[in-house]
């Protein structure tokens, strides 16, 4: 016998699989993606009684082998053990809803019908107990001829059982492969055996059917989803300012510190202008980044995101989409790396495509420092009417300006390049539940560590080499060194094809790194002016106040225009290359960004012009 | 009468279903999710707008979300 290495959970989407994951492999797992396909591959350690280890992987959710999304092919491919480098989990670990029988054990019969060693945890019996149903786990085990393990993830109820279930699975008797049951037949078998195996049921009235008349009303669900949204980007900018503030201070310090230290010269130079300039100025944005996640996580975890997407369905419909792509389209206001992650589960190939297509119009957060400085430093700070000042609102025009932009693309891509039926929108309504601290703890963490890594790496080299471009050749005494470095012949060339829509050289200069990360266009236009005062003193001085020298107004709302709509940064290229499979989209997707971009930021440099502002 | 037509909270059961007017990819994931002949059905929720769409269905233990596309394509009688 060889030694049990492998296994795997599977299940229907909702049945409390990641939550398992969570407490069966706690906090040391492996995220990576499947090669080939962006679906997620999350993988963990479960030791068994025995103290031996065992790889444990969460497959994606699923509702049966015969796939409807890329999500599900991989689950399919990876239990025939038909996907190329991964090898089939050696026990399957079938995870099933208690509350949910009926559906859960369709999926269940089709996996036992492959004949594989199997354990079936019986998860969430404390919500069944909840909803008044009581179940015996030892009917199902005769019904099923497997271990039956009744688990509650979050109380680490059966946890034990299940690994001895696991560590024993592997001497079951290697089954027959049984004939293949149709559809319709497995769900009678799924039925009848739910119905043997449910002892008593109270026809309480369920928690998660009052929410709904509420959450779900004709109207007052919509006012719900507004004021919730509402809610969430209020704590976004008001709640995230305390912290950005604290982590700006300690940049500022280590900055002072450094340049106290070391005497002045290109390395000193290149720590403070160069790295702590830049990374820093990414870095502040990491509670805004917590808390959003926050709550788009605790969105999914209550159940209520789904929610979000059938109140949102008949918007979406109009402009060919489903409310499907609302979860992707929401995420991206975060990131649209992990937004256009999320499309894998828009079944539809056109939906998903659009969805893709327009994601990067969403307003994500690596766009709001730059909004942020700019609005500081050219907009007036003055109250318009009670709580309502002229920044916040030029700040949410900017938002409104992106989603309405994103809508009309949507609608003109249905239209033309993603033409084809409309799309259906079929979803399931998963139950309510408080979310857990520890598997919320552990999607922030992972999130963090991803945005981190970014700030650590592509966005380090990319301010190191803007400093070093921008320092190399060293200017002759009298020239100006941005003039004189290779970043700026570089941005004076690009500059003539820009100027008519009222950019000059150093927003160029900004332009080309912020393609790695938008971001970046604040970090390098501190580099820039930070570059260009060889002044001790005025090196200090506010980025807004050295924008108000070298900016005129219409050049300010200009630059805002072009971020509304221009160049993503290079992670989501990246991503919708490997998303869409091919160089044919993201090319799209860049041109037809820098063109509405350029004729934006045209339209709105002129009209300012115009106006004379 | 159609699934589109039941009112709200009363049960219904799918008789036949029009397969030929949805997508296959749309049959599979409403078979998957339970939604085929002989299912006990309701109507839970309707959204606001025109048409009332998309509809919330309760089958089993579950509530799925579906368009009022699909509901047309359900020939339902009282249960």
């Amino acid at each position: 016998m060889s030694r049990l290495r492998s296994a795997a959970l599977v299940g229907n989407p909702n049945a409390g699989k990641s939550a398992l994951f969570n407490a069966l492999t706690g906090a040391r797992q492996k995220i990576a993606n499947y090669p080939g396909v962006t679906v997620e591959r999350k993988a963990g350690r479960v030791l068994l009684p025995s103290g031996e280890p065992v790889e444990l992987t969460d497959l994606p959710g699923s509702y049966g082998l015969l796939p409807n999304s890329p999500d599900e092919e991989v689950t399919r491919k990876v239990i025939l053990g038909e996907f190329p480098g991964e090898a089939a989990p050696q026990v399957l670990v079938v995870v099933l809803d208690a509350s949910n029988l009926e559906q859960h054990l369709v999926f269940a019969l089709e996996l036992l019908e492959l004949g594989r060693p199997t354990v079936v945890a019986l998860n969430m019996v404390d919500l069944a107990e909840r909803d008044g149903l009581v179940i015996d786990p030892l009917a199902l085990e005769q019904a099923l001829g497997v271990r039956v393990v009744p688990t509650v993830a979050v109380r680490r109820r059966g946890l034990i059982d299940l690994a001895e279930a696991i560590a024993c699975a592997e001497d079951q008797e290697p089954g027959s492969r049984q004939p293949h049951a149709g559809m319709t037949e497995r769900r009678v078998t799924a039925r009848a055996i739910a119905a043997a195996a449910i002892l008593s049921e109270s026809s309480r009235h369920r928690l998660h059917a009052k929410l709904d008349q509420i959450l779900l009303h004709p109207w007052l669900g919509p006012l719900i989803l507004f004021a919730a949204l509402f809610v969430v980007f209020q704590a976004v900018f008001a709640g995230a300012a305390p912290f950005a503030e604290a982590l700006q201070g300690g940049v500022d310090w280590l900055s002072a510190w450094v340049r106290a230290e070391l005497p002045p010269g290109l390395p000193r130079g290149l720590l403070t202008d160069g790295i702590l300039a830049g990374v820093g100025a990414v870095v502040v944005f990491l509670p805004q980044i917590v808390i959003l996640f926050f709550f788009i996580l605790a969105m999914e975890a209550s159940g209520y995101m789904a929610r979000a997407a059938f109140l949102m369905d008949r918007m979406m419909a109009r402009v060919g989409l489903s409310g499907r792509s609302f979860i992707p389209l929401l995420s991206s206001f975060a990131c649209a790396v992990p937004g256009i992650m999320a499309t894998r589960s828009i079944a539809d190939p056109r939906d998903r495509l659009t969805t893709i297509l327009i994601s990067p119009l969403m307003t994500c957060s690596a766009r709001l420092p730059v909004y942020a400085v700019i609005i500081a430093a050219f907009i007036p700070d003055r109250s318009l009417a009670a709580g309502i000042g002229l920044q916040g609102l030029v700040l949410f025009l900017l938002y409104v300006t992106g989603i309405v932009g994103a809508m009309v693309v949507a609608l003109v891509l249905r239209r033309s390049v993603t033409q084809g039926a409309a799309s259906g929108f079929i979803m399931e309504l998963p139950k309510y539940q408080l979310p857990q601290a520890k598997d919320m703890a552990i999607g922030l963490f992972q999130r963090v560590r991803i945005f981190l890594r970014r700030a650590g790496t592509i966005i380090l080299t990319v301010t190191v080499v803007l400093w070093l471009l921008l320092n190399v050749p060293r200017a002759a005494p009298g020239e100006d060194q941005i003039d004189a470095s290779i970043a700026g012949h570089l941005a004076n060339g690009l500059a003539v094809g820009l100027k008519p829509i009222g950019f000059n050289r150093d927003i160029v200069l900004a332009l080309i790194p912020a393609m790695a990360a938008r971001e970046v266009a604040v970090s390098s236009l501190a580099t820039t002016y930070a570059v260009a005062n060889t002044d001790e003193a005025q090196q200090d001085a506010a980025l807004s106040r050295a924008l108000k020298v070298h900016w005129s107004l219409p050049t300010a709302l200009a630059f805002l225009a072009w971020f509304v709509f221009a160049p993503q940064c290079m992670s989501t290229i990246a991503v919708t290359r490997r998303e869409t499979n091919g160089w044919k989209w993201p090319g799209f997707m860049l041109l037809y960004l820098f063109a509405l971009a350029y004729i934006f930021a045209g339209i709105t440099y002129w009209s300012a012009v115009a106006l004379g502002l | 009468m159609t699934l589109d037509q039941i009112p709200l909270g009363s049960r219904a059961r799918i008789v036949a279903v029009d397969w030929s007017l949805l997508a296959v990819d749309e049959v599979q994931r409403l078979r998957a999710l339970g939604i085929e002949p002989d299912a006990e059905v309701t109507v839970a929720h309707r959204g606001v707008f025109a048409g009332r769409d998309p509809l919330a269905v309760q089958v089993g233990r579950m509530t799925v979300a579906l368009r009022r596309a699909h509901a047309l394509a359900m020939i339902v009688e009282p249960a």
